[in-house]
């Protein structure tokens, strides 16, 4: 049934139509809402609007970002930013991801049904009943303290002490069931011959998993990789409900600082700067998971 | 290797039990706390069952109304959503054009920019345009956020239905609308479901976006009254908070549930992601 270009027909204005007519709601919305959004973005990233309403913001050039460079909050949020996401999504999520699924595979089944169901519940509820049940379990008075007095270990103000390390772990809580369904659907697409060969030949549990699982599943790891870092970037709410950013700036990352600069400091222009930059950084990230998924598209 | 097998399965039981439990605390502290009298931050068995907590939350200022803001937001935004998805995706899957791919790709990159860097912009941009605090505003905003990615999932459910069915109404003079109501969407209807779940239990959950662009407290949804608990309140009702997570919480997961359940356990969501 493929039109063949060049000739005319007398139904093709509305097969073109057809075609193009469907799109319109969707392109309409997306162009108002998001791409819209993201052009006043760049715009007021260069003036020195405030949330004050003055009647017209002036041009100041690269002034907001300058000024962010020599912010040592800024830095200390691009810093707590790169911890958190380092801590949480590559190393927590990610790793505790694919240990869950590997396990998953040589468990019983009614093992692997309440392990994957438990998981599963924390990834559904809402971001900020999340961090309630954390900020609840880290608290002084809360859960964690009380298992670990049960052990007779120290305990600690862990929000106030370790603020970083409670909200990574609160992100790992929350985000590992979907590295843990990527990398089951992986797994189970792995031949089952390939794993057994190996077996036959001799090859240790670790040695098959460096030589024979990591590389097959490469691509799962790029992609999960990359979905859980993007995500993990503009966590706002779980860090907001916990911590609100504190004590001090202990664990303000980049999406609470820019709400900070905008809102509480009323200062539009360099809080949407901020924004930008890590609209770039998401962008960056964004190129290359589109990259990796090149061929499928 | 029966053996072996064996012991194998039982250190991988052992260590998924123990994530389990750990991954359950929090979930158990939520759950008990609302039927605790003296609920407080600790996990532990209650001294007694009650309803209070929710009796005392189950009113039009603590709970209704902040639910049923949650209930119309998500859900004319969820609407928007697969409407506009589902006619979206119908010419990018059944007809080739040069545009397709290009078109593709910016949907795929726009769903991984993380929406939390534009809400100062989109802030002070609904200023500006009086969309600032108003419902219809905020559902709008949902709706296009969510669009790219429910567009991407619809485009592959659909590919996966055959052309050659609707090859034949098309022969019998059905309209392209026709068929994409008719024949394309009932048969893509799991399909359909997950993209629906999806976008609904996503906005359900979002916090950030109704936090910047609702301000009046009678508009709230559930995801930002619930911080009234702290705050505003004086001392903070513990079993109260964990009554109320709960009821809100519950809508969710049980859409979640009636998802897996009809795709036969493992969500597609996986196998989506990865195209």
């Amino acid at each position: 049934m493929r039109r063949r270009p060049g000739r005319a027909r007398p139904g093709q204005a509305r097969r073109r139509l057809v075609r193009v007519l469907p799109l319109t709601p969707a392109v309409v919305l997306i162009l108002l809402f998001l791409a819209g959004p993201i052009a006043y973005c760049v715009y007021i990233a260069f003036t020195d609007l405030q949330l004050t309403g003055q009647a017209h913001a002036s041009f100041v050039g690269f002034d907001n970002f300058r000024r962010a460079f020599r912010d040592s909050e800024f830095l200390n949020a691009v810093w707590l930013t790169l911890v958190f996401t380092v801590l949480s999504s590559l190393v927590g999520q990610n790793t505790l991801g694919l240990a869950l699924a590997a396990l998953m595979k040589r468990a019983s089944k009614p093992v692997r049904t309440l392990t994957g169901g438990v998981v599963v519940t924390a990834w559904v509820l809402p971001e900020v009943v999340a961090g309630f049940l954390l900020y609840a379990f880290f608290r002084r008075e809360g859960t964690l303290n009380a298992i670990l007095e049960w052990l007779h270990l120290p305990r600690q103000n862990w929000l106030f002490t370790l603020p970083v390390l409670a909200v990574s772990f609160a992100n790992v809580w929350r985000g590992t069931a979907f590295s843990m369904l990527v990398y089951s659907a992986a797994l189970d697409e792995i031949p089952a011959e390939i794993t057994e060969a190996a077996e036959v030949d001799g090859a240790g549990g670790w040695r098959r998993t460096w030589h024979i699982t990591l590389p097959m599943i490469r691509r799962s790891i790029a992609t999960n990789l990359m979905l859980n870092t993007l995500q993990t970037l503009s966590v706002f709410g779980l860090i907001w409900v916990m911590t609100r950013g504190g004590p001090g700036n202990k664990s303000q990352t980049l999406p609470l600082f820019m709400y900070e600069q905008a809102f509480q400091n009323s200062m539009i222009g360099y809080g949407t700067a901020v924004a930008l930059l890590l609209l770039l950084v998401g962008s960056l990230f964004s190129v290359v998971y589109l990259r990796l998924l090149r061929t499928e598209v | 290797m029966p053996r072996k097998r064996t012991s194998r399965r039982l250190t991988a039981d052992a260590a998924l039990l123990l994530v389990a439990a750990a991954f359950a605390l929090p979930l158990a502290w939520v759950v008990l706390s609302a039927v605790d009298p003296h609920a407080d931050l600790r996990v532990r068995v209650p001294d007694g069952f009650t309803l209070a907590n929710f009796r005392a939350v189950l009113t039009p200022d603590i709970t209704y109304t902040p639910l049923l803001n949650s209930l119309v937001l998500c859900g004319c935004a969820t609407a928007l959503t697969v409407v506009c998805a589902a006619l979206a995706a119908y010419p990018l899957s059944r007809f080739r054009s040069r545009l397709n791919r290009p078109f593709l790709l910016t949907i795929l990159f726009a769903t991984s920019l993380p929406i939390t860097a534009i809400m100062v912009p989109v802030y002070a941009l609904f200023v500006r345009v009086n969309l600032i605090d108003t419902m219809q505003g905020t559902i709008l905003f949902f709706a296009a956020s969510q669009l790219p990615f429910a567009i991407w999932l619809m485009k592959n459910f659909m590919d996966g239905v055959p052309r050659e069915l609707e090859e034949a109404a098309w022969t019998d003079g059905a309209s392209a609308l026709q068929s994409l109501l008719r024949i394309v969407l009932p048969l893509m209807g799991p399909g359909v479901a997950v993209v629906t779940v999806f976008s609904f239990v996503t906005m359900w959950g979002n916090f950030f976006v109704p936090f910047m662009l609702l301000l009046t407290p009678d508009r709230m949804p559930a995801s930002v009254s619930i911080n009234d608990f702290f705050g505003n309140r004086g001392m903070v009702a513990y079993g109260q908070l964990a009554a109320f997570s709960v009821l809100y919480s519950t809508p969710v997961i049980l859409l979640y549930v009636l998802v897996a359940r009809r795709l036969g356990g493992g969500f597609a969501l996986g196998g989506a992601v990865k195209g």
